[in-house]
This record gives C-alpha cells, sequence and structure tokens, in this order.
C-alpha cells in the first residue's frame, strides 16, 4: 500500500506570536516551528505502522518553501520513505489543498492521511478539499485505522460514542488523536535521512480567501491569590470585581 | 512531580551556528528525556536506583559513542553532536549523562583509538547500542588527582596476564560486561587491559552511601590474580597519556553537560520566579531575584559561546587538553553557583524534590570533583600559561 501523508509546520506552542506587514502576515522571526502534531503524532505514525505491517511505501506531501526542509526531514528521520514538498508559500487552506491534490492526481496512492488540522490556523478544512478535488471518499477525525483487502475502516468520536466506518480506498483520512502514538526518531533514522529522496516541485494555485487582518486575544488578566480560608472574600470580589455572580 | 516543559534559552541566538542536522539530534534527546527520564528520575535518585531500563533507549538515540564511526556501530557524528546529547541528558539528571559520558568516551573511545581491529568489532557495535556497558578503571582508593602513582599491576604468564590491584569511584561498575582497566606492566609502563565480567578474581562491589549521582551506579573494581588473555590489552597507545587522552573527551561531553545542569535550574528559578507572589506580586518583578537571574543567563551564554567553540576546535582536531580543562572547570562552576542561586530563589521549595535543583546541586559536587578535580583544572591552565609545573 502506498500512502501520502501531508505534513506541515506549525510554530511550537511556546512561541511568541506577532505580525508583521500591517498585521496581515504571521511574523516568522524568531519562531521555532516544528512538525504539526496530528501530522506527526498520528498520520505520519499510522502510517509507518501500516506499512511496517503490511508493506509499502510512505512519501511525505509540504507545500512550502525551503524553510520546512528541517520538518521534512524530521518525517524522513521519524521513518518516512521520502519526501516531496511543492515550493509555493501557501495563504489558505484552499490554496494548499489545490497543490496538495494536484500532486497526488494520478500517483495511485492507495491512501491519503492528514491531521485533522494545523496547530496554528486550525481550519481543519484541507482534507476534506482534497478529497473534493481529487473525488475520493473522506473520513474526518479518525480516532482507530486498520486496512485491510482495500477497505480501511476507521473509528470516529461522536457526541455520546463512538462511530466504526468503512470506505474502499483510495480515501482521505484525518487523523484525531489516538490514532497512533507519538514516535521520537532514533540516531538510525537520523541518519538516513541524510540520504532519503526529498523531491522539490513547482506548483502554484490561486486562494478562495484573503486575510484582511490578524489581531492577538486580549491579555489574561493577572491571577490573584486567595487564601482557602477566605471563602467569604471570594465571593465578595467574584461578586463586586469581577461581577460574574 | 512537574510536568517537565522545559524548551531551552539560547539568548545570544547560537541556535543559528548548528546545522538542522544538530537541532534535530538535540531535540530528539530532549524528546527522549522529557517522555522516557523526567518522569522516574525522582524516584530514581531518591530510591539510589539507577534505571537500567533505559539502556537500549539511550544506545536509539544515539548516545552511546556517537562520533564512533558506522562501521563499528556508532552513528559517525560531529563533536557537536556528541555535546549536544550530553547537555541535554545532564539536562535531566547528571547520573544519566555519567552513564553515557563513560560509555562513550571512557570505553568506545580507547577501544576505537587505541584497540585491535578485532577488539573493535567485537566491543563496539554492543556498546553502541547499549546491549554490553561498560567501566573504565583509572582512579585508585590512594591514587585519585595522581593517577601515574597507581599500583594495579600485572604480570606476564603465557598467553595470559595476571592483574592484581584495585580502582575506586568508577561510574557503571557494579553492571558493566566489560572494564577498561588501566595497570602497569612488570617495567612500570601503564598499558590498558580489557577485563571482562564473569573472569575468575574480577568482582565489581557496589559503593553505597552517596548523596550525588544518586540515580547512577558506582563501585569498585577488585581485580585479584585475574588471568586475562593477552589479546585483551589495548595494543595502540601506552603510556599515561592514554588515559588522558579519553579523559580529554569525556571532560569535554561534561563541559556541555553542565551547561544543562545550569539550564534547567535557570529555566526553573525564571518560571517559578514569575509565579511566586509575594507582597502582592510576582518575585521576578523585585531586583534582587532579577541579579540572580541576569547573572544566571550571562554565565550560561559565556558557557555557551566557549564550549561551542571548543566543539569546532574539536571537530577540527585542534582543542587542547587545556582548552578543554578550562572549558570543564568554568563550566561545572557555572553550574554549581546557579544550582546554588536558583535553590534560594525557590526557598524552601527548592530543597524538596518537587523540583530538581536540590538534586542537580548534589550531582554537580561530584562533576566537579570527577575527571579531574576543580583545583587540579586550575593547574591545568596554570602550567599551560606559565610553562610551570605546580603540581609536585
Amino acid at each position: 500500500m502506498n500512502i501520502l501523508v501531508c505534513i506541515s509546520q506549525a510554530p511550537d506552542t511556546t512561541s511568541r506570536i506577532a505580525f508583521t506587514n500591517g498585521d496581515k502576515e504571521f511574523d516568522p522571526n524568531g519562531v521555532q516551528f516544528i512538525v504539526n502534531p496530528y501530522d506527526e503524532w498520528y498520520a505520519l505514525v499510522r502510517a509507518l505502522e501500516l506499512k511496517e505491517a503490511g508493506g509499502g511505501t510512505v512519501t511525505t506531501l509540504t507545500v512550502g518553501d525551503a524553510s520546512t526542509d528541517p520538518v521534512i526531514r524530521k518525517a524522513l528521520a521519524i521513518g518516512a520513505d521520502a519526501a516531496v514538498r511543492v515550493d509555493f508559500k501557501p495563504t489558505d487552506s484552499m490554496q494548499t489543498a489545490r497543490l496538495i491534490a494536484a500532486h497526488a492526481e494520478g500517483k495511485g496512492y492507495d491512501l491519503i492521511l492528514c491531521g485533522k488540522e494545523t496547530i496554528d490556523y486550525n481550519g481543519s478544512v484541507v482534507p476534506g478539499m482534497v478529497a473534493a478535488l481529487l473525488d475520493l471518499p473522506y473520513v474526518a477525525l479518525g480516532t482507530k485505522l486498520e486496512v485491510a483487502n482495500g477497505v480501511a475502516t476507521v473509528m470516529r468520536e461522536v457526541t455520546g460514542g463512538e462511530e466504526e466506518v468503512e470506505v474502499t480506498l483510495p480515501a482521505v483520512v484525518s487523523a484525531a488523536k489516538g490514532m497512533a502514538e507519538q514516535r521520537i526518531p532514533n540516531m538510525r533514522g537520523i541518519m538516513s535521512a541524510r540520504t532519503k529522496p526529498l523531491q522539490v516541485e513547482a506548483g502554484s494555485a490561486d486562494a478562495a480567501t484573503v486575510v484582511r487582518t490578524f489581531s492577538l486575544p486580549e491579555d489574561k488578566g493577572s491571577c490573584k491569590m486567595i487564601p482557602a480560608d477566605q471563602a467569604e472574600e471570594l465571593i465578595r470580589l467574584l461578586r463586586e470585581e469581577a461581577k460574574v455572580i | 512531580m512537574r510536568t517537565d516543559n522545559y524548551a531551552g534559552h539560547d539568548y545570544y541566538q547560537l541556535d543559528e551556528w548548528l546545522t538542522e542536522e544538530h537541532k534535530l539530534i538535540r531535540d530528539t534527546a530532549r524528546a527522549w528525556v522529557k517522555k522516557e527520564v523526567s518522569p522516574i528520575i525522582e524516584d530514581a535518585a531518591e530510591n539510589c536506583a539507577f534505571p537500567k531500563h533505559l539502556l537500549p533507549g539511550l544506545g536509539e538515540i544515539g548516545a552511546f559513542g556517537p562520533y564512533i564511526p558506522e562501521e563499528y556501530g556508532g552513528a559517525g557524528l560531529d563533536q557537536i553532536s556528541y555535546g549536544l546529547i550530553m547537555q541535554e541528558l545532564e539536562r535531566c539528571d547528571s547520573g544519566l549523562r555519567s552513564t553515557a559520558s563513560v560509555q562513550s568516551s571512557l570505553v568506545m573511545y580507547p577501544i576505537w583509538k587505541y584497540g585491535s581491529e578485532e577488539q573493535r568489532k567485537k566491543y563496539l557495535p554492543k556498546l553502541a547500542s547499549g546491549e554490553w556497558m561498560g567501566c573504565f578503571g583509572l582512579t585508585e582508593p590512594d591514587h585519585g588527582s595522581n593517577p601515574g602513582g597507581m599500583t594495579t599491576n600485572f604480570k606476564e604468564d603465557g598467553d595470559h596476564v595476571i592483574l592484581n590491584g584495585a580502582k575506586m569511584w568508577i561510574s557503571n561498575a557494579p553492571f558493566a560486561q566489560v572494564a577498561v582497566v588501566w595497570a602497569k606492566n612488570e617495567a612500570g609502563r601503564i598499558k590498558g587491559i580489557l577485563v571482562e565480567r564473569g573472569m575468575e578474581g574480577f568482582s565489581t562491589p557496589t559503593m553505597k552511601g552517596k548523596w550525588s549521582l544518586r540515580a547512577s551506579d558506582t563501585g569498585e573494581l577488585i581485580f585479584d590474580n585475574v588471568r586475562v588473555p593477552k589479546e585483551n590489552i589495548l595494543p595502540g597507545r601506552d603510556g599515561l597519556g592514554a588515559p588522558l587522552s579519553c579523559l580529554d573527551s569525556a571532560r569535554y561531553g561534561i563541559a556541555w553537560g553542565a551547561i544543562g545542569a545550569a539550564l534547567d535550574c535557570y529555566d526553573v528559578a525564571l518560571q517559578y520566579s514569575k509565579e511566586r507572589q509575594q507582597f502582592d506580586r510576582p518575585i521576578g518583578g523585585f531586583q534582587l531575584q532579577q541579579k540572580k537571574l541576569a547573572e544566571m543567563i550571562t554565565e550560561i551564554t559565556k558557557a555557551q559561546l566557549l564550549t561551542y567553540r571548543l566543539g569546532t576546535l574539536r571537530n577540527e582536531g585542534r582543542a587542547t587538553s587545556a582548552q578543554i580543562s578550562m572549558a570543564k572547570r568554568n563550566n561545572v562552576e557555572t553550574a554549581l553557583n546557579v544550582a546554588r542561586e536558583a535553590r534560594q530563589m525557590l526557598g524552601g521549595m527548592g530543597i524538596t524534590g518537587e523540583y530538581p535543583i536540590m538534586r542537580h546541586m548534589m550531582n554537580l559536587e561530584s562533576v566537579v570533583t570527577y575527571e579531574g578535580t576543580h583545583d587540579i583544572h586550575l593547574l591545568i591552565t596554570g602550567l599551560d600559561v606559565t610553562g610551570l609545573n605546580a603540581f609536585t
């Protein structure tokens, strides 16, 4: 089975977020980027587990400029066989999805796995768009994924319970927490990542939306500690200062 | 136990001098430490129990002989990669780093540099994976700073030698499968001998009662007429310079490791100072606390600069023993000072196992003593700059 795993980079959760160009663009200065955790921990690792159990290849696909190469090398160090980077800096999900679909079209991937969302823009729409553009079935937010005889069985969390879905491959699946466990690359993987192929493809696509402005949430107010034996003071503050009761 | 949220401190943007692979190696070691070691290290130290189950994992992240060539099971990495791994291990615990640096610099390094091809092929791949562990026998009960005075000796006996004597303060001794032992031949010349567990007359009692490096095993090596095949002698080099060159490699790793311990203490103190309130505001807003934090990050940054430069010199084969001594001495002193100041900032909480500072501080009392004491390194610098020997 040949699996395509979509890998995005995202700012480390400890990054200080700032904007540039009149608050229309994210400012990457001083930001440490990581592999988007949903792509790395769940989509990529489950793809590797499926390959280890049943053979095949795992290829990663990233839409981005050369600044994304470190996260691609990490994905290769974790165990992907090969990587493709579409050399384009997208500004919205539609652009990313169009470029992923343009690459995947006709390549014969049995399964396209994506993280359920990136932890920066949290759009959760790219995998669905890719499926629509390729006219493939799509199962969102899978927490378990098994494949047998050309059919994927995906477990999904639904309100109050779980849903088991079957889908004939090829298909697109987005991965949520639970689909696999984080894998830390080992030294062999890091060494072999040096020589694994990272193919750079040209590409361009139209965006469907334009960002007008970004803004930061308001600062959290400072925390006021009330000793445990002063419940009356707590109630007074909640009533008179916070005005929530 | 607190969640380990450590994210590193790089005040002078030294990451820009690292390659992407350096960063991947460092971040991998950091992620492994957070997942596998941080949750158990306080218990291991408190119970004085070496967490042996970590050995295969240490092998997988490349902590054992990362600069050993791939043909012998190593990763063929450069010296900065080795340093970064040691930094991340000691960021968690000096004992963990000690286990890895003994294996790398004091066991694999001499076998690689001075061993025969047969010895390299026999030992290095197993040592790189952690399947076998090794230890290094130089220090004796009566010969610490003066290793040349050692009394451990061997006599020829056909195709064997007969080894007698005792070594003390040996990291990894209680569980090591092989010991690199330095002993004098009948002519008084120091040679390295590979002594394997199970050889008759060889025992490795554990040393108990340590208040430092409690998560690492330390023992003695006792040789009572041990018959060792001559093929176990390291043929490549003899004399005191052979073990001292191994110490150069280990001390280089310690210089990086000590930065790790300092960074962890600083990180904890910085976070604590923003959260801990006294007089209705965070203590980090008080000048005396800021003085501590500012001096800590200044000294850490100086140590990082010194050590990165040492790494590039070592990569080029140009780092002198005296330069390594300076970095080891400086960085361990920095780490100890940072630990002591950080401990004060945490007040009473600083002495508890809730935070790692007291453990780091106790560990560093060993680190400032082993592999050349603080004073001996001072004399090495003194000798280097004056040309006058003040040792004896």
